[in-house]
């Protein structure tokens, strides 16, 4: 996230609609659900009623309680305003982007041509339709890409204004309604209908049905309403001892105790902790069908990573060329580069430049070498290249050493070269194939009419910085597993290159969803993403399942998030969201529940003042008067929820320091942190309310 | 404060410290049911009682079933003492001729015993028949002991088992603690007291002529065997009125060392028999040392508070502590030291009047039972109170490093939070409501002894002995009337089984969960740091709710008395 959007708590377009929704939350229907809120609500009725009593009756200290009245009542339209502007923060967006689906317009394809099409509304489109997106056009609704690259500015979803490209192919393939196309051209495919897509999601996550509460935050409500309780009969049980001392307190004096001792700050900031926290993952561009998942993102003990795209590049790539013995590397070199011409795959690309940049080798045309381009398939696990009297072959080993030794060319024409499978050259090729597995390459074997050259080294390529970041994961306490389809030793290798924990090598649907339910059984929470319709089910035992959005229709609806990026490394990112979301909660808990002394020392020796003024040494922040301490303790607990509105909708940091470490600095920032502030804080006040003569 | 007061406070210390392991050992074998060297001699008694009883050891109960069975076995003992009390003029064992207690005081009496209160509206030597005392009160001693220890042990099975649904046999824990700890224990102590000089005797009363020439009669009796118990099983109800300060009842500095060992002795060895059962020593010395912060911190300032003495008193020439309401054989240092371990545990058993303290000296009993009695506390009991400050502390901190809170692979989720919060919230209900009540009823108020800040004290002081279960009093207040009678027998109710079912609750819920095994994302709970956290917890919680009334009780009280005014 820039900082540009962190920023925007401070937007005007979302502070002042705010204002209002505060003063409409006062609702009473609406307060109920926030316990702590509800109470203080409920005191204030009370005490404005006493207020408007006195004032009917002229006596009493009208100018305080009216101040005390006021502050009690900011003390709720301040919690009120904190959901408000958390809520606003996703419906400023939710709003901009309702108006791009309402009014895109179409260029609806036919055919492959791409100057024929037909204008339609964007919300007519159906699942399957092909849609032209030119340069400034937005793109009508969600959709992959199938050919072209284009530059899109997502900014209207992400807030993020430098633009991305979006290709065919590749991990960017999928495209979100209601972003534009700002160069090039694209043709989409459309995979969401009207009304189920990215942004009608996430307009019903925002403004839609009520928010769930969390398991977490049930839990955390019923320890403030505990607290609540608890300090109800701390408070209650005071006017009797006063009465034994032969003095009495003021109603609204404690009120005004109970409601700075009971757990506003957290009480006021518990909902828009909440909503903050499903907005930052909307930010990131995955959706959570429940906060229940989010929430699980951060107790996840495993990660299941795909290899392909998430530990290494999407792509191998072609890194030496190993001839057998007899054979020149340029041999192989060229031959490889010839079979490789027409071959659109990465791997074959990869080939063609590594002939160029190490041989020279320039590219050739296809039409005038007379070559025809034998494709891969399924049943032979080659492709090559028939050229006039000559056959190039490459493909998996033990299919080129099949077709080999199969003494017969698959095409007719030449005469058949018998290769015994005995002879030296091909226990020579298997062993540079081995050496190649287990240094974690492919090995890719070439042969040219019926002889065999040698083997293309293939390479997966581990991504840039994931090392760090699974020793990161590593602190945090997550263990990771790789899942590939490759050999154990290929596996193995790329494993230890990578850094991860742990792999599944040869992972099949099957043995993912076996390793998930061992991993569970022994009391961890999985998290994994998938794509594939045979990931499904191991999306759905997963604790958490997030779904690429380029991914099958079955995958999205098995997981419990969904990756519009469809990038596998965002995990991590979903995990430190969910960790983030409950350390604020806490942070902000213990800083509540810590303030209480500051404000004891306040309270309690201007409350019995009248019949013990012994109680005098207990101001130890020398605050003025009576009222000013009590009042100064009650601005204090107000403005305080204002001051944390930023770092509840931010969150607190995250760090990847260990739990101890991090507990340890928590403890000493929120915890002793709490304790000390409201000291400074209600000092700071009782000298401003003093000095401007409020009492 | 001298040298010697504080060597001998340390001593107290280094002896606890070393009975932990060997006694945690042995309680572990005897709870899990494996062999120990008095097994030959006690297993074929302990097979008989099954057989009478109908169970057997391989039965293993709900926590439901668990807690039916406790409220059943407890409802039957206040029944049968209750009966007891009132027919006692009837019963053999009666050489002093004791009549019928009244129903208002066999009540408190009866509750008071089976719930390990032991506040005692009564004297005892001029209440209670022989066979009242043996075979009511004390086996009350014994068997109040017994189920605080057999709740503590299904709590620690509800984290040793994983995805289990059973918490263990309440009536096979209960009889292991009876016969394999307490019984033998006591046996050896009883006749350690007599060759101390305590008395054990049937016999009546003795007359005695004073060097006046007046008629004496000295009170006697089964002294010794209830006062092991007493002190082991942390109840603290008195052979005599004046409790542990009588010299019969503690004669001398070596019984007063085994008495302040005894009351200990079995809440720290359960720290680590917690450890034990989970797997790591270490998380019960990091429970046990969260208890030793709070116990010296409460000690320091009693000790300090009690030996500097009265400003009052030193300008009228009497230097040195406050020696008011003191043994002279005990003075200063132990008088402090065994107050603030008969209220950090929820023995009460007093050898020094807890009323006459400084006002500062006797604020730390005062906190100690408000805090709930988990520094060390009762035997059992004191473990399952600070179970619930942990459950408290470590679902604040759990959430402050990103994780659903756990504790030992635990998850803690909303229904332990419900549990935890309700137990936590009975004590002040029980504390502050009823002070409040009595502190405005003109006839409760007419029962306090001193005016001002310390009759205040006196209440809060006595509703908060009983429903902590202490039993301890501050002494001035009147308890024996029908008001108090009642009243502190509902708050010792409330203080022992509102308490109880929460905490079964909170096992009964806990070992039916999986145990997520610890990684680097689960933050340690056998260090400094979960001590600091859990100290920190406990005063906070535990301890801001009595801000207000301390104020007015205590704090007020010295104050007052700094600047010369006396009530």
């Amino acid at each position: 996230m820039s900082q540009a959007k962190s920023a925007s708590i401070m937007d005007s377009r979302i502070l002042i609609p705010a204002v209002g929704a505060a003063f409409k939350k006062l609702n009473p229907r609406t307060l109920s659900k926030n316990p702590v809120m509800f109470v203080v609500a409920t005191v204030s009725v009370l005490t404005t009623v006493l207020f408007l009593r006195d004032l009917a009756a002229g006596n009493g200290n009208l100018g305080f309680s009216f101040q005390i009245n006021v502050w009690l009542w900011f003390t709720v339209l301040f919690a009120n305003f904190a959901e408000a502007v958390a809520e606003g923060r996703g419906k400023a967006q939710a709003d901009s982007l309702r108006k791009a689906r309402t009014e895109t317009q179409a260029k609806l394809l036919s055919g492959s041509d791409r100057t024929q099409y037909k204008m339609v509304a964007g919300t007519s489109l159906k699942v399957g339709d092909v849609v032209l997106v030119e340069p400034g056009d937005i793109i009508p609704s969600d959709g992959e890409v199938i050919e072209g690259v284009a530059s899109v500015n997502e900014a209207a979803i992400t807030g993020e204004s430098a633009p991305v490209i979006r290709e065919s192919g590749g991990d960017r393939s999928a495209v979100t309604g209601g972003t534009q196309v700002l160069s090039d051209w694209i043709r989409v495919r459309i995979t969401a209908a009207a009304g189920s897509t990215f942004l009608d999601r996430m307009i019903s996550l925002v403004e839609g049905a009520e928010r769930q509460k969390t398991p977490n935050e049930i839990a955390l409500n019923i320890l403030l309403a505990g607290m609540t309780l608890i300090f109800v009969l701390a408070t209650a049980t005071i006017p009797s001892f006063a009465i034994y001392a032969g003095g009495s307190i003021p109603i609204i004096i404690l009120v005004a105790l109970f409601v700075t001792l009971i757990p506003t700050t957290i009480g006021a900031l518990l909902s828009a902790i909440g909503i903050a926290g499903m907005d930052r993952l909307v930010r990131f561009n995955v959706l959570a069908m429940s906060g229940r998942a989010v929430e699980a993102a951060g107790d996840v003990d495993t990660l299941l990573l795909d290899k392909t795209g998430t530990i290494t590049l999407g792509n191998r790539q072609a890194t030496s060329f190993r001839p057998v013995r007899g054979v020149s590397e340029q041999d192989l070199a060229d031959a490889a580069q010839l079979a490789s011409l027409a071959d659109e795959t990465p791997e074959g690309r990869s080939i063609v430049v590594l002939a160029k940049e190490k041989y020279a080798i320039r590219g050739r045309d296809m039409a005038s070498l007379k070559a025809t381009f034998v494709p891969f398939t399924a049943q032979t696990r080659m492709s090559g290249v028939d050229l006039e009297g000559s056959q190039i072959r490459k493909g998996a080993v033990d299919a080129v050493l099949a077709y080999v030794g199969s003494g017969t060319m698959p095409v007719s024409g030449n005469a058949a070269i018998a290769v015994s499978p005995q002879s030296d050259i091909v226990r020579e090729l298997q062993a540079i194939a081995d050496e190649i597995a287990k240094a974690g390459g492919t090995p890719l074997a070439v042969a040219r009419d019926g002889k065999l050259l040698g083997v293309v080294q293939l390479k997966d390529i581990v991504k840039g910085g994931i090392r760090e970041r699974f020793s990161e994961l590593r602190r945090m306490g997550i263990r990771t597993v790789m899942i590939t389809g490759d050999n154990p030793m290929t596996a193995a290798a790329i494993a230890a290159e990578a850094g991860v924990d742990d792999f599944l090598a040869q992972a099949t649907p099957e043995n993912k969803l076996t390793l998930i339910r061992e991993e569970q059984a022994k009391g961890k929470l999985v998290a994994m993403c998938g794509d594939g319709t045979n990931d499904a089910p191991a999306l759905a035992q997963a604790d958490v399942g997030v779904a690429m959005n380029t991914g099958t229709v079955a995958a999205r609806e098995a997981g419990n998030m969904v990756d519009l990026d469809s990038d596998p490394t965002k995990l991590i990112e979903i995990v430190e969201i969910g960790k983030q979301l409950l350390m604020t909660r806490g942070a902000l808990t213990t800083f509540s529940i810590a303030n209480d002394i500051a404000k004891y020392f306040a309270i309690i020796p201007a409350m019995f003042l009248t019949f013990y003024p012994q109680l005098g040494v207990l101001n130890i922040m020398g605050l003025a008067t009576p009222q000013s301490a009590i009042l100064s303790a009650i601005i204090f607990n107000a403005l305080i929820i204002v001051v944390l509105i930023p770092l509840s909708l931010k969150g607190v940091k995250y760090r990847a320091i260990g739990a101890g470490a991090l507990l340890s600095r928590n403890l000493l920032v929120y915890g002793l942190g709490g304790i000390i502030v409201p000291f400074i804080g209600i000092k700071a006040i009782d000298m401003i309310i003093t000095a401007i003569g409020l009492a | 404060m001298t040298l010697n007061g504080w060597l001998q406070i340390l001593l107290y210390c280094g002896i606890i410290i070393a009975l932990v392991k060997p006694l945690g050992g042995y309680m572990t074998r005897v709870f899990s049911g494996e062999r120990t060297f008095l097994s030959p001699v006690l297993v074929p008694i302990e097979r008989g009682l099954y057989a009478v009883a109908g169970t057997s050891e391989r039965e293993d109960q709900h926590w439901t079933a668990y807690a039916f069975s406790l409220l059943m076995f407890n409802l039957f003992g206040v029944i049968v003492l209750y009966a007891m009390m009132r027919l006692q003029a009837g019963l053999p064992y009666n050489p002093a001729g004791m009549a019928a207690v009244p129903p208002e005081l066999s009540f408190n009496t009866a509750v008071s015993f089976v719930s390990n209160t032991n506040w005692q509206n009564y004297g005892g030597e001029s209440t209670m028949s022989y066979l009242t005392q043996m075979m009511g009160l004390n086996v009350q001693n014994f068997v109040s002991a017994a189920t605080g220890m057999a709740i503590a042990v299904g709590l620690i099975r509800a984290f040793s088992r994983a995805s289990g649904k059973a918490i263990g046999n309440f009536w096979v824990d209960m009889t292991r603690a009876t016969l394999y700890i307490l019984l033998p224990i006591c046996i050896v102590l009883t006749l350690v007291y007599v060759y101390l000089g305590v008395p054990q005797t049937l016999g009546p009363y003795v007359e005695a002529t004073t060097l006046e020439g007046a008629k004496q009669t000295i009170a006697l009796g089964p002294v010794a065997s209830q006062l092991a118990i007493k002190m082991l099983g942390t109840n603290g109800g008195g052979f005599f009125n004046a409790n542990s300060a009588h010299p019969f009842e503690n004669p001398n500095a070596i019984s007063n060392l085994i008495q302040m060992l005894s009351i200990f002795a079995i809440g720290a060895g359960f720290t680590n028999v917690f450890g034990r059962m989970v797997g790591n020593q270490r998380q019960g010395w990091a429970i046990l040392a969260s208890m030793g912060v709070l116990f010296v911190v409460g000690v320091g300032i009693t000790y300090w508070a009690e030996a500097s003495g009265n400003p009052l008193m030193h300008q009228l020439g009497l230097a040195g502590g406050n020696m008011e309401g003191k043994e002279v054989r005990f003075g200063v240092a132990m008088s402090s030291l065994f107050a603030v371990i008969t209220t950090a545990a929820s023995c009460g058993a007093v050898n020094a009047m807890h009323g006459s303290f400084t006002a500062l000296g006797g604020l730390i009993p005062l906190i100690n039972m408000q805090l709930g009695e988990v520094i060390v506390g009762g035997v059992g009991a004191g473990f399952y109170g600070i179970i619930l400050f942990i459950i408290v502390a470590v679902f604040v901190a759990g959430l402050m490093v990103g994780r659903t809170p756990e504790y030992l692979g635990k998850k803690i989720e909303a229904k332990e939070m419900k549990m935890a919060v309700l137990a936590i919230l009975c004590l002040p209900l029980a504390m502050l409501v009823f002070t409040a009540i009595a502190a405005v009823l003109p006839s409760a108020v007419a029962s306090i002894g001193t005016a001002g800040p310390h009759g205040f004290s006196e209440i809060l002081y006595a509703y908060t002995s009983a429903a902590a279960n202490n039993g301890s009093a501050f002494g001035g207040l009147t308890g024996n009337t029908p008001w108090y009678n009642v009243t502190l027998g509902i708050g010792m109710l409330m203080g022992r089984f509102l308490v109880i079912i929460p905490a079964l609750a909170i096992a009964g819920s806990l070992v039916a969960k999986k145990t997520v095994p610890a990684s680097a994302g689960t933050f340690p709970t056998d260090g400094p740091l979960f001590v600091g956290l859990l100290v920190g917890t406990i005063l906070i919680v535990g301890g801001l709710t009595f801000m207000p009334a301390l104020a007015l009780g205590p704090v007020v009280e010295h104050l007052v008395m700094i600047a010369g005014q006396t009530f």
